[in-house]
């Protein structure tokens, strides 16, 4: 063995080309296992790569700073793709040619029960303060959360991991209670999806229907929108209410 | 693929002083979003190019919440700590969210765009 290989993997575990491979790499065999398996909404890929990311950092003592100043570049990429969902939206706006007014609705009440249902559960269950606030916001993309969980005093760290964890269990269990639930039309099942668990309920709307995986991408930036706005005024509300 | 590139990066920019200089509540990106949203519905088309482009950043999106997922792992003492109340919270208002979403909008809107 290389006699400076302890040199060597000084540089490897502080390089951001470390972290960009395993990243990729974790990713891959996540999607190929899901790909494999007949697409079963359990082996959620992100799920699986972030599994396997997990226990490499755990195993090899790198800690998780370290790993995100790499993986950043990838994280930072949701900024331009936030941006990217105008696309698909605009697309869907141009050729619907009504209903808006219902979609309006069912946006605003669904942003309203994801906020307050999560975190009337998460005071149910005694959670601390700080993690009933970075709860609030879960169901919105990641920066988007993030960015709300500073706002009201949560962390926006342990927001974005609920965020994914949210999107995991939507993506897992969201066709099985809206079969249950007879939503057949794939418009509603998408916006649903997109609502609840954005991005990664959209991927996995966008496998199953293209119109529920358009009106998904739709919900998500709307969803965005209206929950950065809602929450707000929401926690100042909930903040009056308990003073 | 470069200047749509520019474009989206300029956009989510553009978004980003916006929201610090009048210290909104609403992050950069979903501003950006907001103002290509607005041109490209005040324009006929929207240009081949960036259509191209945000559907391979968009075919990927899953990819880009590994990072952040893996945030788990800072995260182990409260994990640890409130599983039950994070879990508990996660899933039962996914569901009802879900559910809620779902079947306001299939009544209000029924089948009007179903032939795809």
């Amino acid at each position: 063995m290389n006699p400076d290989f302890g040199e060597v993997w000084v540089y490897l575990s502080a390089s951001p080309l470390t972290a960009l491979t395993i990243t990729l790499v974790a990713y891959l065999l996540g999607d190929w296992i899901y790909q494999k398996s007949g697409r079963m909404p359990v082996l959620n890929p992100v799920l699986i790569a972030v599994i396997v990311i997990t226990i490499g950092l755990t195993v090899t003592g790198i800690d998780y700073w370290t790993y995100f100043e790499g993986a950043q570049f990838v994280h930072f990429l949701l900024g331009p793709a936030t941006v990217a969902l105008a696309i698909p939206v605009a697309r869907l706006l141009k050729t619907m040619r009504s209903g808006y007014g219902a979609l309006a609705i069912s946006l605003i009440a669904g942003s309203a029960t994801a906020a307050i249902s999560a975190v009337f559960i998460a005071e149910i269950l005694q959670a601390s303060e700080q993690t009933v606030l970075s709860l609030a916001p879960k169901s919105v993309t990641t920066p988007i959360a993030m960015g709300i969980a500073e706002r009201i005093g949560g962390l926006p760290s342990l927001t974005a991991v609920c965020v994914i964890m949210t999107g995991i269990i939507g993506a897992m269990l969201g066709p099985y209670v809206l079969n249950a639930a007879r939503i057949t039309s794939w418009d509603a099942r998408g916006f649903a999806m997109g609502v609840a668990a954005h991005g990664i309920g959209t991927a996995r709307a966008i496998q199953i229907n293209k119109n529920a995986g358009a009106f998904a991408s739709l919900a998500i930036g709307l969803n965005g929108l209206a929950t950065a706005t809602l929450i707000p005024i929401l926690y100042a509300v909930w903040q009056w209410w308990s003073a | 693929m470069l200047i749509a590139i520019t474009q989206l990066l300029f956009c989510q920019l553009v978004g980003e002083v916006i929201a610090r200089a009048f210290d909104l509540a609403i992050p950069g990106p979903v501003i950006g979003m907001t103002l290509l949203l607005i041109t490209l519905l005040y324009r006929q088309s929207i240009p081949h190019n960036l259509e191209s482009t945000a559907e391979g950043i968009l075919s990927h999106l899953s990819l880009l919440f590994v990072p952040a997922g893996v945030g788990v792992v800072a995260h182990l003492t409260i994990l640890g700590n409130e599983w039950q109340a994070i879990v508990g919270s996660l899933v039962g208002s996914t569901i009802v969210t879900v559910l809620v979403t779902g079947w306001i909008l299939q009544r209000l809107h029924g089948g009007a765009n179903n032939e795809s």
